[in-house]
């Protein structure tokens, strides 16, 4: 199976410069020799403390930042040589959903606009007739009602601002959709309405998922696969199940362990 | 029993915003004793926070009008002081810490100025005393290479680091009372646990009553003796820690188990509560949670809705589902099963 995505020994040095000439003094290892593959339908969670270039990874590796070295495969087609014409291209089949839905949709535009923009971009649609039809579609695959189509982002919840995010980055059907903290500002039970969502888009969509999230539970849910990250580098890169029951290095051993359980006891919650 | 160190007796706090007034703290009451803990628990917005700045009289007024009910501390209703004589318990007597260091803390004075400055308006110390104070009080709440701390503006700290700075401020003068509100929040999970530790033994040597304000119910299940949910500015179900993760009483508190993905197993499909909050203006009549409800039925649909006894006597919801009529027994055991 041709993996999906490949990232083969990326790396992202941000230059430090100093004195008077703003001499190049050294360098913050941001990413540092990292290396994983998302397979077709496959969800991989990456987790690691604030800072520690989760963030980075992901946006290197489909060139939202310029990497400094390394090679990122889709399909088997090098991201990092591409011309700009491909990379435009590119973006179609991958999209990403960002932490703060407010802040990632323009507040001066309509819902239909925010959606619809990029299908005009990719020339997907040909006139407005067609864009609202499509966006209508979109919305309803996101669990809102068409009629908000001409309202603006200010006018919604959190919950359903990130159905709108969501909504943008499904509605050019693409192949891998980036998760950046997309769940971690939101209350616990519209948390669990966004993931039910994501996980119905993963089925009837055929995506796949890199999902970044300090969650550990979350992770643990939704994950095929994880890179556990420190200080820029992988430490852990194992399928879920094997890294919660036994994990080797010392680093995810305190990750886990600084999960506070949800027993006050060591009893099993029972529902009544 | 021991008695309670602070009682809260059918506290209310209104916004007054145009002409239109919310209550956004609804009768609420509590007890803190001391060397225990109660955990404010609930989703954004549902004024657990609200009820901690309205017990240290810290809200701005305007909006905020004066907050009604009882806030009795050593005999005397905190609530009929006079600012002056407020100003000289917060920070001493009760004391908080805030859920943003960053924003916290003055960005334009050193950690030392800071530190100092409480010390020197509570204990009366002369500066030198009040730096040797800030020495000790930073050593306690285990921070290395002090001198460079007590040196550094905010900024040159880590988010930890801060946060310790905060609880080290909130606990030099030794209150009775410490209120954390969201105290972990904008921390990473390992540096969450270091600092709840650090709460849960200093709380422990001092002998303070803690009123933590948390939306997670992990951190609750850690750190708390007892605890209150709260739904739009209610307290809809209080009672032991124990009691209420074994048994939850109110369908909002089960919802909330049911969204945490730690207790589904994996790629199943999670059980969020439908809906969402209500804004202030448009609360339902009835029980506020029941058009949300799985286990909704008639009598939820208009007028308050009582305390009821859950499994034993400290344990109470505010949900019709425990007066024990046949209804109620049939309907626990048929959630959305029809109109009954």
């Amino acid at each position: 199976m041709t993996p999906l995505l490949e990232v083969k020994h990326l790396k992202k040095y941000f230059p430090i410069y100093s004195g008077f000439f703003r001499r190049h003094v050294g360098d913050i290892r941001a990413v540092d020799d990292v290396s994983f593959i998302i397979n077709p339908g496959e969800v991989l969670g990456m987790v690691g403390e604030s800072g520690c270039g989760k963030s980075t990874v992901a946006r290197t590796a489909i060139r939202l930042l310029e990497p400094t070295a390394g090679a990122s495969y889709f399909k088997n087609s090098n991201i990092f040589t591409m011309t700009n014409q491909q990379l435009k291209q590119l973006r179609r089949h991958i999209q990403i959903v960002f932490q703060d839905p407010y802040a990632s949709l323009n507040p001066r535009k309509t819902v239909r606009d925010n959606i619809g923009e990029a299908l005009i971009t990719h020339h997907l649609v040909q006139n407005m007739s067609e864009q609202i039809d499509w966006v209508a579609q979109t919305l309803e695959q996101v669990g809102l009602s068409p009629d908000v189509m001409s309202r603006y982002p200010h006018e919604f919840s959190g919950g359903q601002q990130q159905r709108i995010c969501i909504g943008r980055a499904i509605a050019l059907k693409p192949q891998l959709l980036i998760c950046d903290e997309a769940v971690s500002a939101l209350d616990v039970s519209i948390q669990a309405q966004i993931l039910n969502l994501l996980l119905e888009l993963k089925e009837t969509m055929h995506l796949s998922y890199l999902f970044i999230s300090h969650d550990l539970s979350i992770i643990r849910y939704l994950a095929d696969q994880v890179i556990v990250l420190f200080a820029g580098q992988i430490v852990e890169n194992r399928p879920t199940d094997e890294l919660f029951a036994d994990p080797q290095h010392p680093y995810t051993r305190t990750l886990l362990a600084a999960i506070p359980r949800l027993t006050p006891e060591p009893i099993g919650f029972t529902a009544t | 029993m021991l008695s309670p160190i602070l009682t809260v007796k059918q506290l209310t706090t209104c916004l007054q915003i145009g002409r239109e007034r919310w209550t956004v703290v609804d009768h609420l009451d509590f007890n803190l004793y001391k060397g225990k803990t109660l955990a404010l628990v609930g989703e954004s917005g549902c004024g657990k926070s609200l009820t901690a700045l309205s017990l240290l009289r810290i809200l701005p007024t305007p909006p905020a009008l004066p907050s009604t009910g009882e806030v009795i501390y050593q005999g005397e209703n905190l609530l009929t002081f006079s600012e002056k004589e407020m100003r000289q318990l917060r920070g001493f007597k009760i004391a908080m810490i805030f859920q943003d260091p960053m924003s916290a803390l003055n960005p334009v004075y050193t950690v030392a100025n800071q530190l100092m400055e409480v010390a020197e308006i509570h204990l009366q110390l002369t500066p030198a005393e009040a730096w040797q104070k800030a020495y000790e009080s930073l050593q306690a709440v285990g921070i290395t290479q002090i001198e460079e701390r007590l040196n550094a503006y905010p900024h040159q700290l880590s988010g930890g680091i801060k946060q310790r700075v905060m609880i080290a401020m909130a606990l030099m003068c030794e209150p009775d009372i410490l209120v954390a509100d969201e105290p972990t929040t904008a921390l990473d999970v390992t540096i969450q646990a270091q600092v709840l530790q650090l709460i849960k033994e200093l709380q422990r040597n001092k002998g303070m009553a803690l009123l933590l304000i948390t939306h997670d119910m992990g951190v609750v299940a850690e750190m708390a003796d007892e605890v209150i949910v709260m739904y739009t500015a209610q307290g809809i179900e209080t009672g032991e820690v124990k009691a209420v993760f074994q048994h939850p009483g109110h369908p909002y508190t089960m919802g909330l188990f049911q969204s945490r993905p730690a207790l589904t197993p994996k790629r199943e499909k999670l059980h969020p509560i439908k809906g969402q909050v209500p804004p202030f203006n448009h609360l339902p009549p009835g029980c506020r949670f029941h058009p949300r409800c799985p286990y909704v039925m008639e009598k939820c649909r208009y007028g308050t809705v009582p305390e009821f006894v859950v499994d034993q006597s400290t344990h109470l919801a505010k949900c019709w589902l425990h007066d024990g009529t046949k209804e109620s027994l049939w309907r626990w055991k048929h959630p959305d099963g029809g109109e009954s």
